[in-house]
């Protein structure tokens, strides 16, 4: 079940995204879809509906390379951060602390009005025409890219980057504390292709 | 304590200057207060005052969601090269922003902390005015600040070379060593180095206020590669989390986080400073008492608090002379991965164009300008994938272009900090219009370069591309921060984007003998205000080539041990140092 979108908003996320980081078997790219991206987007606009808000991983470890595992233990807000991300992800909604220097258009706002735009049988039309209606919304497209780098390349605590299916993809290990590299791993040469 | 104050000092600004300011009073038997708008992330606040947990090898925390502060959403700062092109404003979000948080900017630095030079102190006297700059000397010299530099090198744990083969031939006599012999080279920095002494350039391992080994009960540098940009997860970097641990283990020293303080106080002949006021998280509105009040909120936050006040500005040069490091990276591409994301991000320097030789002073003369000098050149890695990913055009390319990683793992990166000439109208002041979440306005930078700094910049570019191409790079592209002519749609959307993204911000309250021409004397005292220091990079009266932060540091030191009486006995150079 997704936090925020509804099922064919959800959807319509992954398939959007896919187009743009798309899978492919020859390389053995995962695209965004297996990397669920979707769910990435959906964590971040529903952020608030966890406590603590799904903002701001724990720390220090993962746990993936020793250490206790910590990521999972989320990091409150404080009444100030709480507004700022509240304000970017709800939009500001005419509340005057939220709109000290003008308005703020929510991302949840411009998912919202950026899938109508998309439609809701974006899925089941072919690539083509879910290219050409992708173009014809240049800022959706522009921020649901932003977004589809993030779920594919950040934690994957933050909902995407399934498995690490984004790292391994581009041979990147991804966070290395406590264990870090050795100094003969640092100044060697690096692999080959 | 003294009954009638609730401190005898009260330091605004936790980071680098404010915390160096408190190890040196505390250690002298004074006690502090410590008040920072940001949070805090960095050390318990009570004994044993463990360090925490909550940093982390983590893009988006640290790159994309605001994690060490200030958010743009609540705390904006607005930009604009001059009022004739741009009106009130060209940009509004985040202008410099270092860390707002207990430990401020040395929290997320990767820390090459080299020193300046001599000359840096007296370029007035050795290489005159150039038109259109308030180029001075310093109130302090080199040998003055010698012992403060070594102090603080000490207390920090800095890993460097000081003599023989591998040690820069251009620094500065040393009455020392450093603490600790450097971490290891980067594999993309052996390459360039070694390119860099092909072409007789003097590249050296960069002077890094990271552990090699394990110091002052914090490990050694186990290389995670997140570095620049992210706070130790291990606790490896030393500044400013040393100077803030051994300030509070005398427990003498209390730090209150998220306390955004408003206001100076001062006695009603206005010449004396009773402490400050400041906003609790809360919003409720305090005020501390102190003999002594420290600003060390940054060089952009510092005029800002006085601006705001009207404090401190007889000379009217407070905000005035705003310095950057004027930026110039040269990126090269190689044939084969270079695994920057294993290392400290920057592992090497050369300070060749600081020096400038016949060749740099003849293009100086073509362009009419007496000399130029450029800054040191850092030899490091690129972002990490996110911000590669972003880089690239979406759709059926994508994949390979993240696999082959051009632009990372292929990609070395020479960044000069060049010397940024002090010009009266680059400013900070008070936005007219933005304001932060707490109501009140933001700061503004006006600037734009002189032409020194850009003349020296595509002079040394030159050299730069060689110096990669050598290294065996296939191709190189030069940019500068701020980028240079009519902003372009590309500047707009490059990552550093349209503001300078200069990390090292100086000069707004330059340090003098006159008070007519100078906002703080030569202990870093405010002329207006006796009892009000300054303990961060604003005091600056040129911006040399250097990172900023060891200076700065080091005079926070000196003010400090000259206030409490403890002034350092003088040095000199030790037999093997170069001179
Ligand atoms: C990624 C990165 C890499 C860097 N690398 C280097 C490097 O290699 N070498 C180098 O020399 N420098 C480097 N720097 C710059 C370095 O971080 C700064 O020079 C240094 O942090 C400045 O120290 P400071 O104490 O003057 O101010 P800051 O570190 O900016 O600290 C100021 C503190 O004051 C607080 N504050 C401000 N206003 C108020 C107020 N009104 N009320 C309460 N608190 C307030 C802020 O919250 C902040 O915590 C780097 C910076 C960055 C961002
Ligand atoms: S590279 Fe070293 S100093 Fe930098 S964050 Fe990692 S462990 Fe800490």
């Amino acid at each position: 079940m997704p936090i925020w979108f509804d099922e064919n908003d959800y959807e319509t996320v992954a398939a959007a995204c896919e187009r743009l980081i798309p899978r492919d078997e020859a390389s053995g790219a995962p695209g965004a879809t297996a990397a669920e991206v979707a769910r990435y987007v959906d964590q971040l606009l529903g952020a608030f509906t966890f406590d603590p808000p799904r903002i701001w991983a724990g720390g220090p470890f993962s746990g993936r390379h020793g250490g206790d595992a910590g990521f999972e233990n989320w990091i409150r807000l404080r009444p100030l951060d709480e507004r700022a991300w509240r304000t970017r992800i709800e939009g500001s909604r005419g509340d005057p602390e939220r709109e000290r220097n003008g308005p703020v258009i929510g991302l949840q706002e411009r998912y919202r009005s950026g899938l109508v735009a998309l439609g809701r049988d974006f899925v089941s039309v072919d690539g083509t025409e879910q290219d050409r209606r992708l173009d014809a919304v240049a800022e959706l497209k522009a921020m649901l890219y932003e977004h589809a780098c993030e779920g594919m390349y950040g934690d994957p605590v933050y909902g995407g980057n399934a498995g690490g299916c984004g790292w391994a993809f581009i041979q990147f290990d991804g966070d290395m504390q406590p264990r870090g590299y050795t100094d003969a791993e640092v100044e060697e040469a690096g692999g080959a292709s | 304590m003294r009954a009638d104050h609730d401190a005898r000092v009260v330091i605004v600004g936790s980071g680098p200057g404010g915390a160096t300011f408190a190890d040196v009073v505390t250690a002298a038997g004074w006690d502090c207060i410590i008040l920072d708008k940001g949070r805090n992330h960095l050390i318990d606040l009570q004994p044993p005052y463990a360090l925490k947990g909550d940093y982390s090898n983590d893009e988006l925390k640290f790159l994309y969601r605001h994690f060490l502060g200030p958010d743009p959403l609540l705390e904006p700062r607005t930009y604009r090269r001059s009022a004739e092109i741009d009106g009130e404003r060209l940009y509004t979000g985040d202008v410099n922003n270092l860390p707002s948080t207990i430990g401020g900017g040395g929290v997320h630095a990767d820390g090459k902390v080299p020193r300046f030079r001599e000359i840096d102190f007296r370029l007035r006297s050795e290489l005159g005015p150039i038109d259109g700059a308030t180029i001075e000397d310093w109130p302090v010299t080199y040998g003055e600040l010698e012992p403060y530099y070594s102090e603080v090198e000490r207390v920090v744990g800095v890993a460097g070379v000081a003599d023989g083969p591998r040690a820069n031939p251009f620094a500065a006599w040393r009455s020392g060593p450093y603490p600790m012999p450097p971490g290891p080279d980067m594999h993309g920095a052996v390459l360039s180095a070694a390119a860099a002494e092909r072409l007789g350039l003097h590249p050296y391992p960069a002077p890094t206020a990271a552990n090699s080994e394990p110091y002052d009960g914090r490990p050694a540098c186990n290389n995670c590669g997140f570095c620049g940009y992210y706070g130790c997860p291990i606790h490896a970097k030393g500044d400013p989390v040393a100077m803030l641990s051994h300030a509070l283990h005398t427990g003498r020293c209390e730090i209150r986080p998220e306390c955004y303080v408003t206001d100076v106080a001062v006695d009603p002949s206005g010449r004396r400073a009773t402490g400050v006021r400041y906003l609790d998280p809360a919003g409720g509105m305090h005020e501390v008492t102190a003999e002594f009040v420290v600003l060390a909120c940054g060089a952009f936050e510092t005029p800002r608090l006085l601006l705001q006040c009207g404090l401190g500005n007889s000379s009217g040069l407070v905000g005035r002379n705003l310095m950057y490091h004027f930026q110039t990276l040269t990126v090269g591409g190689f044939p084969f991965r270079l695994h920057g994301h294993r290392g400290r991000a920057v592992t090497h320097l050369h300070d060749d164009h600081i020096v400038p030789d016949a060749d740099d002073l003849a293009a100086a003369h073509r362009a009419g300008l007496p000399y130029f000098r450029g800054g040191i050149v850092e030899h490091g890695s690129a972002a990490g994938p996110i911000l590669e990913a972003k880089t690239y055009l979406p759709g059926p390319l994508h994949n390979d272009s993240m696999r082959r990683s051009d632009l990372r793992d292929r990609l070395w990166v020479f960044t000069m900090q060049g010397e940024d000439l002090p010009q009266a109208t680059n400013t900070i002041d008070l936005d007219p219009a933005v304001v932060d979440a707490w109501g009140r306005p933001a700061g503004r930078a006006t600037y734009a370069p002189h032409d020194h700094e850009v003349v020296a910049s595509a002079h040394i570019a030159k050299t730069l591309e060689a110096v990669m191409t050598e290294a065996g790079a296939q191709w190189t592209i030069t940019t500068t921060s701020p980028p240079v002519g009519e902003l372009t749609e590309l500047d707009r959307k490059n990552p550093l984007g349209v503001a300078p993204a200069s990390r090292h911000v100086m000069g707004t309250c330059r340090m003098g003998h006159d008070p007519a021409t100078s906002v703080v004397n030569a202990e870093s005292r405010f002329h207006d205000i006796d009892n009000l220091l300054c303990a961060d990079s604003s005091v600056f009266v040129t911006s040399a080539g250097y990172g900023p932060t060891l200076t700065l540091a080091a005079l926070s030191a000196r003010a400090a041990h000259l206030l409490t009486g403890t002034p350092l006995p003088p040095t000199s150079p030790t037999p093997s140092s170069p001179s």
